[in-house]
């Protein structure tokens, strides 16, 4: 090891430095040695077993060691005819879409809301942001039993006289999907509250008082100064939701398990079920293959779109 | 402070406060259900308990190898924040301050992993794991937490190393000091506001997780927090008050450690988020 670190700087980068840096004496010659544990270990776990992934998506991998083989295009053509994989791709795209649209939209209210002068602010904050840092198997337990029908939930509509709003939230096919939705929106949007938050910090304030001097309702200031200022937040918050919930597992597995029907089957639950339940590993990497090229071509899309909204860049 | 406490603000306030309350409900459930008998549970979901029954509470600790759970949990999340934070900082100080093509693919290289759904080595990787006798033990679920979240890590140390001044480095260089001397005692020390949101959210995504802990060590015993859980939720289906009081125990802690420390998390997180 100390070997590797001292052959590793002795040839001290004394060559081209950036300009501006000339004659600076930089510690340039920091050595490659310690990056090695952390390559080692990102190869192994990250890098290696995504690229062998991306090749089983061709074959009808199911394990066992002999007669694995490479049936090209089959597995994908599959996933577009079969029910529950189709089901699951639909509904993970829908999952994505309204939840980052939502989200954003609710964590951007709550933040403009606790910007302000509020006494309970800090408190609320905390609250707010609270159902973020907790389990998200453990709040889907929690969520099965306040959306049973008779639970809590159908309680209080029927306490508050809504009766026509009381559901089976869970147990109603064209329903579950949109309940999901909302549980996720509820545990996340005090992330996205946070992150525009510290976006709404970053804004001088001297804006918003020369624009009030102006004349500009709050509405306006808001819409026409603060907003625009907080695409970069924007950008942060949708594609972290967007990637998060295009993974989405953990709550649908532990709430409706994927049904009823294939009502709530999204790309990583049927990707689970078709490698650990029904042993197909080829067929359920290559869903996966499907949700990778997703993540890709979305984050590609709204990184490009937001930019040219962005004023400063 | 109290000037211009008008009727609007006055109102504003209240709204706020009204939907704090509807937000904060399902933890009032929450601990309420925790505290009632089934037969409770099924009369009355919604009231306060008549009686504390505190029962539910041992018998989840009990019956759910709460205990273990626990104990397993803090290992895995103590040893793959530990390689988190080591081999993390190491490699962004290199991939930040040495510029040459070689560091910038790296970068890349692991830049690109932030993106990269774990599903996609997933079986893979639990093949290798399970071939190389690992499933069912800590190291499977330490090696795969610390190398996800490595990406991640060195992203937020790499932000900031480059926003650090050289000078301290430049001193220590001029004193003598070897690359491996000066990470140590110079730049890890310095890296410490970072090195803080780097252990709350790679340690609360580690506490958190499940998938990944459901396939390597479910059923096992070293099965963390949310596994045990989840298999305490299918032995006590029908039992809400039992199954919350395991689900309590399991998220208390988390919670006080939150509201004593939340401006850290709170900054954390935003900092961290905002890179």
């Amino acid at each position: 090891m100390t070997s590797a670190v001292t052959t590793a700087t002795s040839p001290r980068t004394t060559g081209p430095t950036p300009s501006g840096r000339k004659g600076r004496l930089t510690p340039g010659g920091v050595p490659y040695a310690l990056l090695l544990p952390a390559f080692v270990l990102y190869a192994m776990v990250v890098l290696y077993p995504t690229l062998s992934g991306a090749v089983y998506a061709f074959t009808d991998w199911t394990g066992r060691a002999d007669g694995t083989k490479f049936v090209g295009w089959a597995n994908f053509a599959e996933i577009f005819s079969d029910v529950a994989a189709r089901s699951a791709l639909r509904n993970s795209l829908v999952i994505a879409v309204s939840v980052t649209v939502v989200q954003t939209l609710v964590g951007l209210a709550l933040a403009l809301a606790l910007h302000t002068s509020l006494v309970t602010r800090n408190v609320l904050r905390t609250l707010f942001f609270a159902p973020a840092l907790l389990p998200p198997v453990i709040i889907a337990f929690l969520w099965t039993f306040i959306l049973t029908p008779q639970g809590p939930l159908n309680t209080v509509l029927r306490g508050l006289g809504l009766d026509f709003l009381a559901q089976n939230w869970l147990g109603d096919s064209s329903l579950a999907l949109w309940t999901v939705i909302g549980v996720v929106i509820w545990q996340s949007a005090g992330l996205t509250m946070v992150i525009y938050l510290a976006g709404l910090q970053g804004i001088p304030t001297e804006l918003n008082e020369s624009a009030a001097l102006d004349g500009a309702s709050w509405w306006q200031r808001t819409r026409l100064v603060t907003v625009p200022l907080l695409i970069p937040a924007t950008t942060v918050a949708m594609s972290l939701t967007l990637i998060s919930s295009l993974k989405l597992f953990d709550q649908v597995f532990a709430m409706t398990g994927g049904g009823p029907g294939y009502a709530t089957e999204t790309l990583s639950v049927i990707m689970y079920k078709e490698a650990f339940v029904s042993g197909r590993f080829g067929y359920s990497t290559a869903i996966a293959l499907v949700l990778t090229m997703i993540v890709f071509a979305f984050t590609m899309v709204q990184l490009g779109a937001l930019r040219r909204f962005d004023v400063d860049r | 402070m109290s000037r211009r406490f008008g009727a609007a603000r006055l109102g504003r306030e209240a709204l706020m406060v009204l939907v704090a309350c509807a937000f904060i409900f399902p933890f009032y459930v929450f601990f309420t259900v925790s505290m009632k008998t089934q037969a409770e549970v099924a009369s009355n979901p919604l009231g306060l308990p008549t009686t504390l029954h505190l029962d539910n509470f041992a018998t989840a600790w009990n019956r759910g190898d709460l205990g273990e759970a626990y104990l397993n949990s803090i290992i895995v999340v103590a040893l793959s924040v530990l390689i988190l934070v080591g081999f993390g900082s190491m490699a962004a100080y290199t991939l930040a301050r040495r510029l040459s093509r070689l560091s910038t693919v790296a970068y890349l290289v692991f830049l690109v992993g932030l993106m990269i759904p774990l599903q996609l080595g997933m079986v893979p990787l639990y093949q290798f794991m399970n071939s190389a006798n690992l499933l069912g033990t800590w190291t499977a679920l330490i090696l795969f937490e610390a190398g996800h979240q490595l990406p991640f890590t060195i992203f937020l140390y790499a932000g900031f190393i480059r926003a650090l001044p050289r000078e301290y480095e430049e001193a220590a260089r001029v004193d003598g000091a070897g690359p491996v001397t000066m990470f140590r005692r110079i730049v890890f020390p310095l890296l410490r506001p970072i090195t803080g949101t780097v252990v709350i959210l790679t340690g609360i995504t580690t506490w958190n997780d499940f998938l990944t802990p459901l396939l390597y060590v479910g059923g096992s015993s070293q099965q963390t927090l949310p596994v045990a859980i989840y298999a305490f939720r299918g032995e006590f289906a029908t039992d809400w008050g039992v199954l919350f009081a395991g689900m309590a125990i399991a998220i208390i802690p988390l919670l006080i450690v939150y509201f004593f420390l939340q401006k850290y998390f709170i900054i954390g997180f935003a900092s961290g988020i905002k890179g």
